[in-house]
């Protein structure tokens, strides 16, 4: 169809935005998503995830802003010209065709007359040689999902475009179908834009995800950079849990900065806190459950010099195979969570006995104390369901 | 079956009406359809079983009909009246196609763009049944009148030219001819074109059209290889809920018709009412119950929406 | 160009609306020519704006007694439509039973039948039994032909309806009548309603059936028929138009009413 003269072929989005009315779906955002990256968009439903998507796709006009396919804008061409192809929520396969004609819907429409060989290819990269003359109905939710990207791949666009593609399948199928998506963007080299709500799946398979919530992108980064440094706490609850404390700046040196919780004294890098920690002013602190280690008040002595360490009391542990997940009441969070692998388990450690939580301060990370500690935590458990 | 006639099951029943399945006897079911399927055996099948004996029965009015399997009356009947015969099938056939191409855009319309239109436009689509068919087909001769705004504008544009050329017409005259009947068969049953075609668009998955689009296909295209196939068996529902009741009709061809455009509908209804030949009249209906009876399932076959999901 | 494109691109709702004008012409005619004074016998031409027939709507011989014998009759013919073809449609959906091929046909084939086929065998049978035209065979033919599509309407409904919801009741101690009458029949009510809905206005509009085994009994639509042969008066278009004024703000008054409940629930 289209071919752009240059071989850059990143998805550019500038200013882009969304409105229905008085709602505003996508708030003005910018993107750029490198060529051949798999890019994930991860969000709990209705945070614009979609509408982004399908504005790339061509299928929502944007209210504001530009998308570009490497120089090309492609704003205002309707999806029939541009070199994008979506894999659809739930497949969107054509009942009436079967799997060899779906293949095949895209090249004809593009006048190609010879698309034996390519479908032919196609189904046996997916894996679905034998069914080409089956009705979309006759295959498995997992067959029907190679087909929609089979569908799509075979007119080798420049961006694929999958919304929520494995939402439809149950759990296990669905990470199967993670491992043989990663494999053929591998081996097809083609970018891939992922919309998911589902933070394990985004973090499996892409390079990059960008968190999306109420219309904006809250952080653009790696799936560790982006557990291990979340810069709000809608990230830090969304992908994982997060603990988090509210304390007072202490003082500063220079690369820590000392914090008061409660009469308790903690530490946390300078580098990993994006709230502007003056003295006097308010931090969340924020860690990792599996980042912290417990230990009995009886044994408090023999924790090392040099780490955080909050006192408080078990009142509830749950048991789960690789791990203990402890819930942990203390004076400065309540609800406190520690998950504990089941290495050497003390037997003390049951509901009602007190403990001491300790973790390196390099663990620690800070957020901006205005914002709600709770954010991004409900919506998890909702999708969860 | 006669000992059935005598006794005709008792109208508006009032004793059994909904009983539940109470002794989840094997019997339940039959008891459940036992009044309704006699009632339509003894006032559809069997009537149907009875005009075939009429058919081949001579005699005459006064002194009687006896069963002579005379099957010669199909044979007179049919050279006689194959003109109304075949300008039945055509004026459906014609009525049939308009209806699809008037029907399919509104259908459309309330489907896919009508949005928070779309109940108010499907109550001015039922609405019109509650007035009297007659009353709403008089009103056509009217609107088609000599020398009215549709023959004006008909003039003025140079077509009756055209439908006259075809046959269509005649002199400055719309109504009394073929495309005023046509004209009202279409109105007449429109609406049972419309909502089998809505009720299968409605059923099409909007990403199908999003898919289609994403593959390339122009919105025309879409149409012709998603969105019409998928409407398939709306279509089919929807040609014969028109063709039948068309093919069959009298009344259009008696309000705005003329002599020349009777349909096989006119002449049993004639033969049957007025000049009383019962083997006549008996043996059209016959024909054009095996005729249309016989259309239909080569139709369904062809169409092969059996074939469809 | 930017018209063309407009056009291009609004094509269908252009087409659509103007199905819409050709289906709803008819109801303006008839409404309109309800406030005509007619100079001859023939209400078809336009002359003069007079209120007369509102005032005066019973004013011709014959007109509202065939009006009331079609309310009548189209009442009864739905009652009976609607119990027998309930019935029918829950035996097909929730039993097994032999000849369930046969049921299916004899259902379907009124619906595929021209009307005069219909109407004339059904003469046959009555002239053959020597049966006397009037009330009574009307209703019988209208009952036989209203019935196919009050089992369609209902099947519908209750085929749709998730079995396990029966089950549930009967879980929660609903004997076989409780939930018949608690679950089954309000899930039903609607496709039942429905059914009810299309056998009256199927059966107060009939005329070809009727128009065979009437005998000299005059219902409405066979009143309209005559008079398009000895002339139609103005009375006729009254009623139409009032029955479509009628028809439509029922149908509104019920949406309205049910968008209310939906936003109370909500």
């Amino acid at each position: 169809m289209k071919t752009t003269t240059d071989n850059s072929g990143d998805v550019r989005l500038t200013q882009i935005g969304k409105r229905y009315g008085a709602f505003t779906a996508v708030h003005p955002l910018d993107l750029t998503v490198p060529e051949g990256s798999f890019f994930a968009l991860l969000g709990a439903s209705g945070c614009g995830k979609t509408t982004t998507l399908r504005m790339i796709a061509g299928l929502e006009e944007p209210s504001q802003g530009a998308v570009h396919l490497g120089d090309q804008d492609v704003t205002h061409l309707p999806p029939y010209k541009r070199p994008v192809n979506t894999v659809f929520q739930s497949y969107a396969l054509f009942p009436h065709l079967d799997i060899f004609e779906n293949v095949a819907f895209g090249l004809r429409r593009r006048g190609i007359k010879s698309v034996k060989k390519q479908v032919e290819e196609m189904l046996d990269l997916v894996q679905l040689g034998e069914q080409a003359r089956k009705k979309p109905h006759q295959l498995s939710g997992g067959q029907q999902q190679r087909v929609a990207v089979a569908r799509a791949l075979i007119n080798h666009p420049k961006v694929l475009l999958l919304d929520e593609p494995l939402g439809a399948l149950d759990l296990k199928l669905r990470r199967q179908m993670q491992l043989e998506l990663k494999r053929i963007q591998t081996e097809v080299g083609i970018t891939f834009v992922h919309v998911t709500h589902d933070q394990e799946e985004a973090m499996t398979m892409a390079d990059t995800v960008a968190v999306m919530n109420a219309g904006r992108v809250e952080q653009l980064g790696s799936p560790t950079d982006l557990y291990e440094n979340p810069r709000t706490t809608f990230v830090a609850n969304f992908l994982g849990t997060s603990n988090f404390i509210e304390a007072d700046v202490d003082f500063k040196t220079g690369d820590e900065i000392a914090l008061n919780a409660g009469g308790g004294k903690l530490f946390l890098p300078v580098a990993r806190c994006s709230a502007p920690a003056a003295s006097g002013g308010k931090v969340l602190v924020g860690v990792r459950p599996e980042k912290i280690s417990l230990t009995h008040a009886d044994d408090a002595g023999e924790i090392p010099e040099g780490r955080n360490r909050i006192t408080g009391r078990i009142a509830d542990s749950s048991f789960i195979g690789v791990s203990t997940q402890y819930v942990i009441d203390s004076p400065v969070c309540s609800g406190f969570e520690v998950y504990a692998q089941n290495v050497d388990r003390d037997p003390r450690l049951t509901p009602g006995a007190e403990v001491v939580l300790h973790w390196n301060p390099a663990h620690t990370f800070g957020l901006d104390a205005a914002q709600d500690a709770d954010a991004g935590v409900e919506s998890v458990e909702e999708d969860a369901a | 079956m006669s000992a059935a006639t005598e006794a005709p099951p008792p109208l508006a029943p009032t004793a059994p009406e909904k009983k539940p399945p109470r002794k989840r006897g094997r019997l339940t079911p039959y008891w459940l359809l036992l009044p309704g399927i006699l009632w339509l055996v003894v006032f559809f099948a069997l009537p149907l079983v009875y005009q075939a004996s009429t058919s081949v029965q001579t005699g005459s009015l006064e002194q009687g009909y006896k069963v002579t399997w005379h099957f010669a009356t199909y044979w007179d009947a049919l050279s006689e009246y194959w003109p109304q015969f075949l300008r039945s099938v055509l004026y459906a056939a014609s009525a049939t196609i308009l209806c699809l191409l008037l029907g399919y855009p509104l259908a459309y319309l309330i489907a896919f763009r009508a949005g928070r239109w779309r109940n108010l436009i499907m109550i001015l689509v039922i609405a019109p049944f509650f007035t009297s068919f007659l009353i709403r087909t008089l009103a056509w001769k009217t609107i088609l009148a000599d020398g009215g705004p549709v023959v004006g504008a008909l003039n003025t544009l140079h077509l009756l030219d055209v439908t006259n050329w075809l046959g269509w017409t005649a002199g400055d005259r719309v109504l009394a001819t073929p495309l005023a009947v046509v004209c009202g068969l279409t109105y007449n049953f429109l609406p049972f074109m419309i909502l089998p075609l809505y009720t299968s668009l409605e059923r099409i998955d909007g990403r199908l059209h999003e898919a289609a689009g994403d593959l390339y296909a122009r919105p025309w295209t879409t149409f012709r290889k998603v969105t019409f196939p998928l409407s398939m068996p709306g279509v089919v529902s929807g040609t014969l809920l028109t063709f039948i009741p068309a093919a069959g009709d009298y009344v259009n061809a008696d309000l705005l018709g003329s002599t020349d455009t009777r349909m096989v509908g006119n002449v049993i209804q004639s033969q049957f009412l007025r000049i009383l030949d019962y083997p006549t009249a008996a043996a059209l209906s016959f024909i054009l119950m095996a005729a249309i009876l016989a259309m239909v399932t080569v139709y369904i076959r062809r169409s092969g929406t059996e074939d469809l999901v | 160009m930017p018209f063309v494109n407009w056009l291009k691109r609004h094509l269908v709702v252009i087409a659509g609306l103007f199905t819409l004008g050709y289906l709803l012409l008819p109801n303006v005619v008839v409404t309109v020519f309800s406030f005509n004074k007619p100079k001859g016998r023939f209400n078809y031409e336009w002359q003069q704006f007079s209120t007369d027939a509102w005032k005066d709507p019973c004013g011709v011989a014959g007109m509202c007694g065939s009006l009331s014998l079609s309310l009548q009759i189209a009442v009864w013919a739905t009652l009976g439509a609607t119990v027998l073809g309930t019935m029918i449609a829950f035996a097909l959906v929730r039993y097994r039973f032999r000849a369930r091929g046969a049921v299916n046909s004899l259902i379907f084939l009124p619906m595929a039948m021209p009307e005069v086929v219909m109407a004339a065998s059904l003469l046959t049978l009555f002239l053959n039994m020597g049966a006397q035209l009037g009330f009574w065979t009307i209703l019988i033919a209208h009952i036989m032909f209203c019935l196919s599509f009050v089992v369609t309407a209902v099947k519908a409904r209750v085929m749709s309806m998730d079995p396990r919801l029966e089950q549930a009741a009967q879980d929660l101690y609903a004997g076989p009548v409780q939930t018949f009458l608690r679950v089954t029949l309000p899930i039903a009510a609607p496709g039942i309603a429905a059914g009810a809905l299309l056998a009256f206005a199927l059966s107060f509009d009939d005329f070809i059936i009727t128009n065979f085994n009437a005998g000299s009994t005059v219902t409405f639509p066979m009143f309209v028929w005559g008079s398009a042969q000895r002339g139609t008066p103005v009375q006729i278009n009254v009623i139409g138009t009032a029955m479509f004024v009628v028809a439509v703000l029922f149908v509104l008054t019920s949406m309205v009413i049910g968008n209310r409940r939906n936003k109370q629930k909500a």
